[in-house]
């Protein structure tokens, strides 16, 4: 596969007296030394890296490690201060503004952290922009859009505004909006981080599906490792604005190559970084409040299930149901299920919960444990079998 | 402060103002007679059209942009001043108040625009308007007569220099509220700065301009009010003549005209705004 993008020597310093910083970068100064000494800002150091036509880059690190500011510079939304972006054989750094803007609305389809749609367009004007400022016939620029718009699931919400969206619906809009242009690149800045788990695992298979008949090259932004690890054909590990390692996921795990990418890596092969909100599913039916014991029961016995979970209408978590109580209630004729409802001494397990400490959980109970936030709001729940299989996936990397 | 001379300040500003009185005496022709035109056409117009149609017409554009209630509430108000007696009042200070705003929109969209697309621009025109906002409106009076005379057209420029500010600050400050993020995407997609201002920061700024339009038309009225004094006539030329003659009475009629006056404009002007506002944020 031929290279699409390369990065040579690429620094990215903000303030105005960028030349100090560098001067202080080449002595070997720290990022916070010369924040202290020039009030200058250092977002990349001399970054070096290519990607292939097709390939799925990920960039990864944590807050503050430059990678935002290194995507950026792709498309110069940030100016980069030193180096060189070759795109196609075409020096980004050198166009000029009419060249620049020319480049952007036929090479990059951009996918923000927080959308970034414009509310007062409908989904299908939003999907439209990018045909639409390139001058495209309203009538071509519609079928495109509808077009990237089924791509990404959303037919029939072309009249709908963003407003009116859910999260993941509004970000498929994000990317759909990339797509319309038909960019040779995507680039993707933290595009799932907004999202709530289940629906964030979601779009990660969606985008991996997508991708099998698209076919772009894409540059993905991200500070969760297993997002990182699922997402990319590559990696790069980027820390204080430098890459610390670049390799496939396979070889990141293997051998590590600094502290930093290690401290990383070696909670990875355990069950102690893979956290519940990593192998949770969305529960298969509930029961609300208002519901009669019937209605519960015969939730039940659709989804085969001996116990159902009790939430409120807006999620939050209520308690468990077994057939049985339920069965008595219904015996004693009650009309709701509220009271029978099991809400002592219940597990339940933050998202945040490493595996380990869900086995003795799992092992104890007969039933899922309900995977709640910090508001007892019910995000899914983690069934034996999910564990299992994490983990056989997780530990063949090693 | 005894022995240092004082600052002739006053005769500096008065010599300023005769220079370019006679000097763009041109300019300030052309533009009295544009506004005579205007505001004498509109008034005309309107005074044309048999009183009771021309209620019934604004309390259809009422109901349009505002619903059943301002519709009712603009005829009942309308008729209580047609049976005061004071419509050919209300008209005239009706046509200088939108001539003026129309005026004011016009300078203060562009002026606002510039403002916040250019920060040296927004350094310069903030002290002014900080100025202009803060001199007492009458003081705007007393040079508007050697450039235009007596009358309306004095008026309505002085009205303009006074009700400006609001429509420049609240165009800037729209604009500037355009969330970073979504300025961003449209910089990614490769827009000119034209497809920018007019696709994404002039639409999401328009509840923030219609504020200030708002905020204009109340200040137009207040300031058409005062500028009785130099000849505007209107409601506000029936209270100066109720202050001459110590008519309290006549005056309470004319003021509360100018109240119901203020009211409607009001109502229907937040109404555009906030329907606007709605409208972004999906109908929720």
């Amino acid at each position: 596969m031929s290279i699409q993008i390369t990065v040579e020597n690429l620094y990215k310093i903000f303030g105005s007296a960028p030349e100090k910083a560098l001067k202080l970068l080449q002595e070997g100064a720290s990022k916070e030394q010369i924040f202290k000494k020039t009030k200058q800002a250092v977002g990349c150091v001399d970054v070096n890296f290519q990607v292939s036509e097709g390939e799925i880059l990920v960039v990864m690190g944590l807050s503050g490690s430059g990678k935002s500011t290194l995507i950026r510079c792709l498309n110069r939304l940030n100016e980069p201060t030193k180096g060189k972006v070759i795109i196609d054989g075409v020096d980004v750094t050198a166009l000029d503004r009419q060249e620049l803007m020319e480049f952007r609305r036929k090479k990059f389809g951009f996918v923000f952290q927080n959308f970034a749609l414009f509310p007062h367009r409908t989904v299908l004007a939003n999907t439209e922009y990018g045909l639409e400022i390139q001058g495209v016939e309203p009538a071509q620029r519609e079928e495109k859009a509808k077009k990237a718009l089924a791509q990404v699931g959303l037919a029939g919400w072309e009249q709908s505004m963003p407003g009116q969206l859910s999260g993941g619906m509004q970000q498929r809009v994000g990317l759909a909006r990339a797509l319309a242009v038909d960019p040779d690149i995507l680039l993707m800045d933290e595009a799932f981080s907004a999202l709530d788990p289940l629906i964030r695992r979601g779009m990660q298979d969606e985008l991996l599906s997508l991708q099998e008949t698209v076919k772009k090259t894409i540059v993905f932004i991200t500070h969760d490792l297993d997002e990182a690890l699922k997402i990319g054909d590559r990696i790069i590990l980027m820390k204080d604005g430098k890459v610390v390692q670049e390799g496939t996921p396979e070889e990141i795990l293997t051998n590590p190559a600094t502290r930093y990418v290690e401290k990383f890596v070696e909670d990875v092969d355990m069950s102690k970084v893979l956290t519940a909100s990593a192998v949770m599913t969305s529960a298969r039916a509930v029961a609300y409040p208002k519901d009669g014991p019937h209605v519960a029961l015969r939730k039940m016995r659709e989804e085969g299930m001996s116990s159902i979970f009790v939430m409120e209408r807006d999620g939050k978590f209520l308690g468990l149901l077994s057939a049985e109580a339920a069965k008595g209630a219904a015996d004693r004729g009650d009309k709701l299920i509220k009271d029978v409802v099991n809400h002592h001494d219940l597990p339940t397990v933050h998202p945040d919960d490493p595996l380990n400490t869900l086995f003795p959980l799992l092992a104890e109970h007969s039933f899922p444990l309900p995977v709640l936030n910090d508001e007892q709001k019910l995000q899914g729940i983690v069934v034996r079998g999910a564990v299992l299989a994490a983990l056989a996936e997780r530990g063949s990397v090693n | 402060m005894e022995g240092i001379p004082k600052i002739p300040l006053a005769d500096w500003v008065e010599s300023a103002i005769d220079w370019t009185s006679t000097n763009f005496a041109p300019i300030t022709k052309a533009i009295s007679r544009f506004a005579e035109t205007g505001i004498n056409g509109l008034v005309v117009g309107m005074e044309w059209l048999p009183p009771w149609l021309l209620i019934a017409f604004f309390a259809l554009i009422a109901w349009r942009l505002a619903g059943v209630k301002l519709a009712l509430g603009t005829a009942l108000g309308l008729l209580f001043l047609w049976n005061l007696g004071l419509w050919d009042s209300t008209l005239q200070t009706l046509a200088l108040v939108l001539f003026s705003t129309l005026v004011a929109v016009a300078v203060g969209l562009p002026l606002g625009i510039l403002a916040a697309l250019s920060e040296t621009f927004y350094r310069v025109i903030t002290p002014i308007l900080d100025f202009m906002q803060t001199m007492p409106a009458f003081v705007y009076l007393i040079p508007a007569i050697p450039f235009f005379g007596l009358g309306p057209v004095s008026a309505m420029v002085s009205t303009v220099i006074f009700a400006v500010p609001p429509a420049i600050r609240l165009t800037c400050l729209g604009i500037r509220q355009v969330p970073k993020d979504l300025i961003e995407a449209a910089d990614a997609y490769g827009s000119t700065w034209s497809q920018k201002l007019f696709k994404l920061q002039l639409p999401l700024a328009t509840p923030t301009i219609m504020a200030g339009v708002n905020q204009t038309i109340m200040l137009s009225l207040s300031m058409v009010v005062i500028a009785a004094m130099i000849g505007a006539g209107g409601l506000g030329g029936d209270v100066w003549k109720a202050i001459q003659r110590l008519k309290p009475g006549m005056g309470f009629e004319a003021g509360l005209g100018v109240v119901i006056l203020a009211m409607i404009l009001d109502r229907i002007t937040q109404k555009i705004g906030r329907s606007q506002a709605k409208r972004q944020s999906g109908g929720q």
